[in-house]
């Protein structure tokens, strides 16, 4: 069981990382990952999303939606529901956590219609994860989006600083940086088999 | 068979929906918290551009500020100029002053033609990086090295790097002071919007130094000084400066001066803009 956990979260965190290998979430990963405490805010209000955001799906797949026959119903549903959840969770953070909402701030309302957030719920069904595991898979897929952003937030910080020349200046730059620690995420890849032979 | 497909998925989602919309209604009905009226109206008189001139983080905090009576100044935002500081006064029930409008100067004239380098800078191409480095590749230590570290954080796109010199176009010019508070030579000043006769150089070098390494150089010789009607003028540490309180604008003092840098200016007003 805790082996099982282990697989999924380091499979979900470094080999199947949202970001680099799926490429869903790219907007906020180019968008907010010029300073570091900015990609840290947007990736912890990710996660935390992300793991509510199933929570609350998981149920409603298999005890609303198959139960009524409307598996393709899927997509539109969870988008409602995810809209529906982070618009709760930013009135009960003003109310209850103010200072975390403040700093969480825009980041909140961005999430809404990322589609990381979407991916990791409507992934966790096709997978056939059960209740815990979907948990567990959101929890590594936030963690690795947030490993994502804090990465390539560093190198950003380093190419400001750095004399590049015009035609590759801003985006053009920042694009094919992000492609480099894509394909250095690819070095992953077989890692989770071993994982698992060596906790099994 | 197929309607009733549709039906159910309507209903379903519909349901799906309608509960989602009672929760949220619920808990922003039992969870709400109350926005500030007077920072919400003031806010909205505020010109948005976040440029940071009055001291706060952005229009919003500015607002929060005055709202909640711990900013009692209501003359801060600079690009919002009178208007604005008579408007964010009329909802806060105070008598509005109005606000001096400046704009900002690059108090240099050494262009490419007129001053030389002492050495060929490759390192990380802003002022800041440049100056650190036995204070930048020109001859002149005290001169604009046209990084552009002004330009770069100008909100509105105001300054322009020309002949190696920084420029700043005062039809555009807000007057926040970012450009003055980040040159690392400190040659950038925010003068008054009505002012009259600018000094184009930041050196204190001796005259004959400044004089040779830049041929626009103030060199201190205090023509200007004893030229002046209004006794506006003071040489300090071989380097003109005006008292724009006393100034009037004669202009003998810019017929007087030997390496031209002092010069005559009109800036537009912020109205005009």
């Amino acid at each position: 069981m805790l082996a099982n956990f282990i697989v999924i979260l380091t499979s979900a965190v470094l080999i199947n990382n949202y970001v680099l290998r799926q490429f869903l979430g790219i907007c906020p990963f180019l968008g907010v990952s010029k300073k570091l405490d900015q990609s840290v805010g947007m990736g912890i209000s990710v996660t935390l999303v992300m793991i509510i955001a199933t929570a609350a799906t998981w149920p409603i797949q298999y005890f609303i939606l198959d139960a009524f026959g409307l598996g393709y119903m899927q997509t539109i549903v969870f988008i409602l529901i995810i809209a529906a959840l982070v618009q709760m969770i930013e009135l009960l953070l003003k109310k209850f956590i103010p200072s975390l909402h403040k700093g969480l701030g825009v980041y909140l309302p961005l999430i809404t219609t990322n589609c990381a957030v979407l991916g990791v719920t409507i992934n966790n069904i096709t997978d056939g994860y059960g209740f815990l595991e979907s948990l567990v898979s959101s929890l590594g897929c936030g963690l690795g989006f947030m490993l994502a952003m804090v990465l390539f937030s560093g190198l950003r910080s380093r190419i400001d600083e750095t004399a590049i020349p015009k035609c590759f200046r801003g985006l053009a730059c920042t694009l094919i940086a992000a492609s480099f620690i894509s394909l250095a995420f690819f070095g992953f890849d077989g890692l989770a088999e071993t994982v698992g032979q060596a906790l099994a | 068979m197929i309607i009733t497909d549709i039906l159910l998925a309507l209903a379903v989602v519909g349901a799906i929906g309608l509960i989602a919309a009672i929760l949220l209604a619920l808990v922003s009905h039992f969870f709400n918290v109350p926005e500030n009226e007077t920072k919400k109206n003031l806010r909205e008189q505020l010109p948005g551009a976040n440029c940071g001139a009055c001291g706060y983080k952005g229009c919003d905090d500015y607002a929060t500020a005055l709202a909640e009576g711990k900013e009692t100044k209501a003359n801060l935002c600079i690009p919002g100029g009178d208007s604005t500081a008579s408007k964010l006064c009329e909802i806060l029930g105070v008598v509005s002053q109005d606000v001096e409008e400046k704009v900002a100067f690059v108090h240099c004239n050494g262009n490419c033609a007129v001053t030389s380098k002492k050495a060929k800078y490759d390192g990380i191409q802003t002022c800041r990086a440049a100056s650190a480095l036995y204070g930048g590749p020109n001859d002149c230590t005290y001169g604009c090295m046209g990084f552009g570290d002004c330009a770069a954080v100008c909100p509105a796109n105001a300054i322009c790097v020309r002949d190696g010199i920084a420029h700043v176009d005062s039809t555009a010019c807000i007057g926040c002071g970012l450009c003055a508070s980040t040159c690392p030579k400190s040659i950038i000043s925010l003068i008054p919007q009505n002012a009259n006769t600018v000094v184009m150089c930041s050196s204190k070098d001796k005259g004959a130094d400044a004089r040779k390494k830049c041929s626009n150089a103030c060199i201190g010789c205090k023509k200007c000084e004893k030229v002046c009607p209004e006794g506006a003028i003071a040489v300090c540490d071989n380097l003109a400066n005006i008292d724009y309180s006393k100034c009037t604008g004669c202009g003998l003092c810019v017929q007087g001066c030997p390496t031209n840098c002092l010069k005559s200016v009109c800036f537009p007003a912020l109205a005009e803009k």
